[in-house]
């Protein structure tokens, strides 16, 4: 049996009618056709599919649509407006060449747009401790660490870490 | 993954929930964080006609102390608890514990509720339950119903809990002076289930004595198990190597893991006298602070 839901995504209100057992990332990417957020492993191993839902970051491969019903969600379509400028993490992964090849870096931003709201100022460990359930197979852990505390100085409106590449 | 079909409710309130479960009987399952029956969906190991999500029931979420006790509501995440000052002043065990469940966009869904009506002596908050003492409240037709946590686990995915009652709550004995407590697990990484894990609560009296303790095991026995010898073994007299090393052989000795990926019998059996010697010894700083 279907149920209609209407949920407001990036602002937006959505109204669908869907099948219970739809999940909220398939909702997004099929129904909405925001591609944005990705499927990893579809087993809430990953974080590839991490968007925020009512402001907290969850992991939409594990979520029913229909458990979004009357809620509010944004996907990393959200984070800046069309034509706009960047926002700061977005800047911050770019900066920082924390994009290997991009599979997981919605899920990443999204889940630490959540961390520095909590957290302005997080150390490496706060930050790797609050990205653990997000996974980069291109093991670019690192850039990813530096592109946070940028955002993070960026946001809290402080001088920005350099972001040359450093040899030792 | 895609779950087989089934039919969504989301009541409003603890009555229509409960009235919902009883008209659909053993079909019916009921959804709190989702983050357990979810993946069980999607893999058809479970396939209910009916999913009642209490979600929307207003009520089931908050962590309070009253008469005594701690309370925490049924639907309470594990981000409220990992973050909670109540808990930090009086329960250093649930920032650790909840520090090593899944990741932290999972206890953004994840209910201590769920996580002990799941049944599954692999999760962690089973363990601190034992230590701490807890008693489980399970909510049904004819009202509440109070079970002491050493009741509740039965078996494989088996709780005391019977269809058409919801847990609501978990009530934990404030402590007394001089008390301390303390979980660790290993895992493999993060998110993993335990290789072992160990959940202490002891308090010790001017003098140095262990004047009582729980300790409790996660993952090295078919149920949540209690280890009672090693409280046994510490309990009277202050901590000593020898009442630590009587602890740790005791609690090796009486669980019951099995070999698998995570590592063999053998191996199971000395990591949990190793982590129930340190969480003692964790506790113990604690509880002298």
């Amino acid at each position: 049996m279907l149920k209609k839901i209407t949920v407001n995504v990036n602002g937006t209100e959505h109204t669908a009618e869907v099948e219970p057992r739809l999940l909220l990332v398939h909702f997004i990417r099929e129904v909405l056709s925001m591609t944005g957020t990705h499927i990893g492993c579809d087993t809430s191993s990953c974080g590839a599919c991490t968007i925020a839902l009512d402001g907290k970051s969850v992991k939409s491969c594990t979520i029913l649509a229909v458990q979004a019903n009357g809620k509010s969600i944004t996907t990393i379509e959200g984070l800046a407006p069309e034509g706009g400028p960047l926002h700061p993490l977005q800047e911050g992964f770019k900066e920082n060449h924390a994009l290997h090849c991009g599979f997981c870096t919605p899920g990443m931003i999204m889940r630490a747009k959540e961390l520095l709201e909590h957290n302005s100022n997080p150390t490496e460990e706060e930050i790797r401790w609050g990205i653990a359930g997000n996974l980069c197979r291109c093991t670019g852990y690192n850039n990813i660490v530096k592109a946070v505390q940028w955002a993070g100085a960026k946001m809290r409106g402080e001088e920005l870490p350099n972001t040359e590449p450093q040899f030792v | 993954m895609i779950a087989q079909s089934f039919q969504y409710e989301s009541p409003q309130t603890l009555q229509e929930a409960i009235e919902l479960l009883h008209r659909h009987g053993e079909e019916a399952k009921i959804l709190s964080g989702g983050h357990s029956l979810i993946p069980m969906m999607k893999l058809r190991f479970a396939s209910p006609e009916y999913v009642i999500d209490i979600n929307g029931i207003p009520g089931l979420s908050y962590i309070k102390e009253e008469g005594g006790l701690l309370k925490i509501g049924g639907l309470t995440r594990e981000a409220e608890i990992e973050h909670s000052d109540l808990l930090k002043a009086h329960f250093p065990i649930f920032a650790d514990v909840t520090k090593l469940i899944a990741d932290p966009q999972v206890r953004n869904m994840g209910t201590i509720g769920g996580n002990l009506a799941h049944g599954d002596a692999a999760n962690d908050h089973p363990a601190v339950m034992l230590a701490l003492g807890a008693t489980v409240v399970a909510t049904g037709a004819d009202g509440e119903r109070e079970i002491p946590i050493d009741e509740f686990f039965y078996g494989f995915y088996m709780t005391a809990l019977q269809h058409g009652e919801i847990l609501t709550e978990i009530r934990i004995p404030m402590p007394a002076p001089g008390t301390g407590s303390a979980y660790h697990k290993l895992e493999r990484k993060v998110g993993d289930y335990a290789t072992t894990g160990v959940a202490v609560q002891l308090t010790i009296d001017g003098n140095g004595i262990v004047t009582s303790a729980g300790i409790g095991l996660t993952n090295v026995n078919p149920v949540p198990m209690r280890a009672s010898r090693s409280e046994e073994a510490i309990v009277g007299k202050p901590i000593s190597e020898e009442t630590l090393k009587l602890a740790a052989q005791y609690a090796s000795e009486d669980c019951s893991p099995s070999s698998d990926l995570r590592g063999s019998e053998e191996y199971k059996r000395h990591v949990t006298g190793v982590v129930v010697k340190r969480m003692i010894l964790k506790a113990a700083e604690r509880a002298m602070r």
